[in-house]
């Protein structure tokens, strides 16, 4: 491979990455620094953390839950892990590997929670059993495990991986149907409520490309392939009408989500679901619900019921309707 | 040179010398979605591969949210 052309914008050093929407090439240390002045803007300006909290990382073994651990302990915050195993097959498998080693080599304790064994349920056995499209379940799933885990744990915030991305992407889907009440939660930070814990994303000022990159400069192993049962949902496709956006108006993503963090969402205080909703307890397991049991309980009383489900065979099923 | 394709993984054989930009285009692959590694290191789009270059083209759009 012969270098050619560009430069790091930094110290003229020859560049290991362009992004166009800094109108901008970085050498590797330069472009860790970027990623680093990210995340503390990100930080301070949301008021997400402070360094007396007691900080719960949601891990999954992709790059972004990785990357946004190892930033969180570069900048000299201290972070436990949780691990969700959700028994997609092999995929889940391989990711534990990598949660687990990313943990190991750096001495972090790492919580490990399975459905299967702690619950009696996988995804794939989960959505066949319930109808639900298997992100659905896989979404409930984790958010009810990471909310009981941070509580029982007596974390003060809960951290996901969540980049610039994705929440451009829930931002889109929510703007085509013009969801009120979803777009008014979609914020950086959720505070915490009876029943939940506080929730943060320190990566909502990196694109998914540049924690990817994190994660290779830093020497990260992290499972690159995709969840088998997420392909072709319209997650992937919002992401994908937005990069296209993207290539050719650098800084589109960036503009569109926030944007919409200063100008709409002050608009659209209190209008959020849960704003207006009494919740009581789960009769079954404590969790905040409208109704006598919750949702999750509800999916893990009937998915644990079912014989297993193999991926592959609600896979089959998903693509037909695709 | 040996391009490492993934989702599903694979390898091609490509021709060099190709500027990284261009090796995306030929695959219609976007920027935004997409890194290049090249023999182990991170390259940006002005970067020339060469015939003897191992290059992986890898993903970086996951679908959870």
């Amino acid at each position: 491979m012969v270098a050619v052309g560009s430069k790091c914008r930094t110290c003229r050093g020859s560049a290991i990455i362009d992004l166009p929407r800094h109108n901008a090439n970085f050498c590797a240390e330069h472009f860790m620094e970027l990623c680093r002045r990210q995340v503390v803007k990100a930080i301070d300006h949301f008021k997400m953390l402070t360094r007396d909290d007691r900080i719960l990382v949601a891990v999954s073994g992709g790059k972004d839950s990785l990357a946004v651990w190892d930033l969180l302990l570069d900048l000299g915050y201290r972070a436990d892990g949780l691990y969700v195993g959700l028994g997609i097959g092999e995929y889940s498998e391989t990711s534990a590997v990598y949660a687990r080693a990313f943990a190991e080599q750096r001495d972090l304790h790492l919580i490990e929670v399975k459905l299967r064994d702690d619950y009696g349920y996988d995804i794939p056995t989960a959505a066949r059993a319930t109808r639900r499209v298997p992100c659905s379940a896989c979404g409930m799933s984790k958010r009810h495990i990471f909310d009981k885990a941070a509580l029982d744990g007596g974390y003060t915030v809960l951290v996901t991986g969540h980049n610039l991305d994705d929440e451009a992407a829930v931002l889109f889907g929510n703007t085509l149907r013009w969801d009120v009440e979803y777009l008014a939660r979609q914020l950086p930070v959720l505070e915490a409520r009876a029943g939940f814990p506080r929730k943060v994303k320190p990566l909502v000022r990196l694109t998914e490309r540049e924690t990817a990159a994190w994660c290779i400069v830093r020497g990260i192993d992290y499972l690159v392939d995709e969840c088998p049962m997420a392909l072709g949902n319209k997650h992937l496709a919002y992401k994908s009408a937005l990069n296209a956006i993207e290539e050719t108006s650098p800084g589109s993503k960036a503009g569109f989500y926030f944007n919409f963090i200063d100008n709409m969402a002050p608009l659209l205080a209190g209008r959020a679901l849960a704003d207006g909703l009494e919740l009581g307890a789960c009769s079954n397991c404590g969790a905040p619900t409208t109704g006598n049991v919750c949702a999750f309980c509800h999916l893990a009383e009937t998915a644990s019921a079912h014989a297993p489900v193999p991926v592959e065979l609600v896979m089959k099923k998903g693509r037909g309707k695709r | 040179m040996k391009v490492l394709l993934r989702n599903p993984s694979r390898e091609i054989e490509v021709a060099g010398p190709r500027r990284v930009h261009a090796l995306l285009a030929k695959f219609e692959l976007n920027r935004e979605s997409h890194l290049v590694i090249c023999n182990g290191t991170l390259v940006p789009g002005d970067a020339e591969l060469l015939d003897d270059d191992v290059v992986e083209i890898r993903p970086v759009i996951s679908g959870g949210a």
